[in-house]
């Protein structure tokens, strides 16, 4: 069928038709009452993710990820989901795996792009930026579904100050004191808004073992099905070990034992 | 065209129209983003600009393009900020076109560009510089960096190396890492430095430059080292002369602090001597 295009300039012009010309048209359109069902769905896709958990102190900043049970045969090095971006800056996120390789990979090569023009390392909102930026262009290119993943972004910039933010499928973002994704996010959200306190931040150790414990609230206990890492200034990203986290979660029940005596012993 | 015809440009049938795209083969510009559009490289169609230009520049070509560097540019950092001091002369061949050109260009309250070179290359680039550093701003919520804006500006000429633009510049200016000076010039060069002298007229204010500079001079002590420098260049060079203008690059961003006819100065100076 022939037709004709108008282009850029204002000409017209005759258009044959192309194999490519059935997927020219978005596949994220507007539904009649203003909805953007594929970002909505990719949003679904975030809720079916591992858990993510993000924590700001005021020296450091904690990311804490739920691994799923290794299989016997994997070998457990290739499930990271706690990835570099620069070192001072560091993402996890909740959904599709495959997706976020991509936009992780875009990230870094971003870092490094950023500190070749600018001569300066990128602050965690510029990257935060970034990756919402791209985030958002998949929601409005043709052919194109959006990118199955919320992330959260953590890091300090080069004058010190500690950041954590947040992305989603959408390509907003937002920073936050605590967050976060993936599964259950509602219930340890709440946890976080209740346990989340300046007494906390200041404290290395209180910054972690909330982390922690929000994670513990849908994780099964024990450093196995957790990824936990710490970001402090000037200082690389460190992973802790397992027996790093088994001494806090054993700490961390410890405490809940002497809350519940307490309460035992008022009635 | 007529111009083209002279030129000896032949152009492809059907694409009669010297039109901006993206180099060789191209309709127009695509409007992917916006990004990409304000990063766009616009060069005539349908001609390979750096094979061409020898014809003009050459000495026995019938048609010539003459750049104009006769000029006397200079800055240099010290303890209270930089100075810049420029001439103020544009001549054509041996004719004075004009003794009070503006060699400065105000990017913005706290950078500033000095001209050498082509005047048009000089002034469009700097005003290219100056879009991109205000939308840097608003991106970023900070202000640019000198190296950063410098390395803007060196990479943007870096794509058009070999295709004749002229252009020598100094980007000055007052960051979070202090006073920022910059060489920049069309061959893609960009150098970090406290001591620079830029044009025809270089040499002979490189001399009362180098013997008189001290990191901690004072302001009044600087803005008279700039000065004399400049006179003697104007004094000796053929192609540098009129006005002095000299900037001072503080903490708070750049003033104007005075304009001198190099005549009085020339006075003013012999009279010391006595």
């Amino acid at each position: 069928m022939r037709h004709h295009t108008i282009d850029i300039s204002g000409c017209l012009t005759p258009h044959k038709s192309k194999m490519s010309d059935r997927y020219d048209r978005a596949i994220t359109v507007f539904s009649p009452d203003g909805h953007l069902f594929q970002v909505e769905y990719a949003q679904e896709a975030v809720k079916k993710g591992s858990t993510a958990v993000g924590v700001r102190g005021d020296n450091l900043v904690v990311l804490g990820v739920e691994k799923k049970a290794v299989a016997k045969l994997q070998e457990e090095r290739t499930v990271r989901k706690i990835a570099l971006l620069d070192e001072h800056v560091a993402l996890a996120f909740a959904g599709l795996t495959a997706d976020a390789r991509i936009l992780i990979n875009r990230a870094r090569i971003e870092c490094q792009s950023h500190k070749l023009t600018v001569e300066d390392p990128v602050t965690v909102e510029y990257i935060t930026r970034h990756i919402a930026q791209l985030k958002q262009k998949y929601t409005q290119s043709n052919g194109r579904r959006p990118f199955g993943l919320s992330s959260l972004i953590i890091g300090f910039d080069f004058d010190g100050t500690p950041h954590l933010y947040q992305t989603d499928p959408s390509g907003t973002y937002h920073e936050w004191k605590a967050n976060t994704i993936g599964r259950s996010a509602k219930t340890v959200r709440e946890f976080l808004e209740k346990h989340y306190t300046d007494e906390v931040a200041v404290s290395d150790t209180e910054t972690i073992k909330l982390a922690l414990k929000a994670l513990l609230e849908v994780v099964q206990s024990g450093a196995k099905n957790m990824e936990v890492a710490v970001m402090r200034r000037g200082k690389p990203l460190q992973m802790l070990e397992s027996e790093e986290i088994e001494k806090y979660i054993t700490e961390i029940e410890k405490e809940r034992e002497e809350e519940a005596e307490k309460k035992k012993q008022k009635k | 065209m007529a111009l083209a015809s002279v030129c000896g440009f032949d152009f492809k049938a059907g694409k009669s129209k010297l039109s901006l795209g993206f180099g060789e083969g191209f309709g127009g510009p695509s409007a992917v983003d916006a990004l990409a559009a304000s990063q766009s490289f616009t060069v005539p169609q349908g001609i390979d600009i750096s094979q061409n230009l020898a014809r003009f520049t050459d000495e026995k070509s019938d048609v010539k393009i003459h750049f104009d560097h006769g000029t006397t540019t200079l800055a240099f950092k010290f303890k209270d900020g930089v100075i810049v001091a420029v001439d103020s002369r544009a001549t054509a061949g041996p004719y004075i076109a004009s003794q009070t050109v503006k060699k400065v260009i105000e990017i913005n309250p706290y950078l500033l560009g000095t001209m050498a070179g082509g005047a048009a290359d000089c002034s469009f680039w700097e005003r290219v510089l100056a879009q991109q550093c205000r939308v840097y701003e608003l991106r970023n919520k900070t202000r640019i960096s000198v190296a950063a804006a410098s390395k803007l500006l060196a990479n943007i000429v870096y794509d058009y190396k070999g295709m004749g633009l002229s252009m020598g510049t100094m980007i000055v200016g007052w960051d979070k890492r202090g006073p920022g000076l910059y060489y920049v010039d069309s061959d893609g060069e960009r150098l970090d430095g406290s001591v620079f002298s830029v044009g025809s007229g270089s040499v002979y204010a490189y001399g009362v430059l180098d013997s008189g500079y001290k990191w901690d001079l004072a302001v009044d002590e600087a803005y008279d080292l700039g000065k004399r420098a400049i006179y003697h260049a104007t004094h000796r060079d053929a192609y540098s002369g009129g006005v002095v203008n000299l900037y001072h690059m503080r903490e708070t961003g750049w003033i104007k602090v005075s304009q001198t006819d190099v005549q009085e100065l020339h006075f003013k100076y012999k009279a010391e001597k006595k």
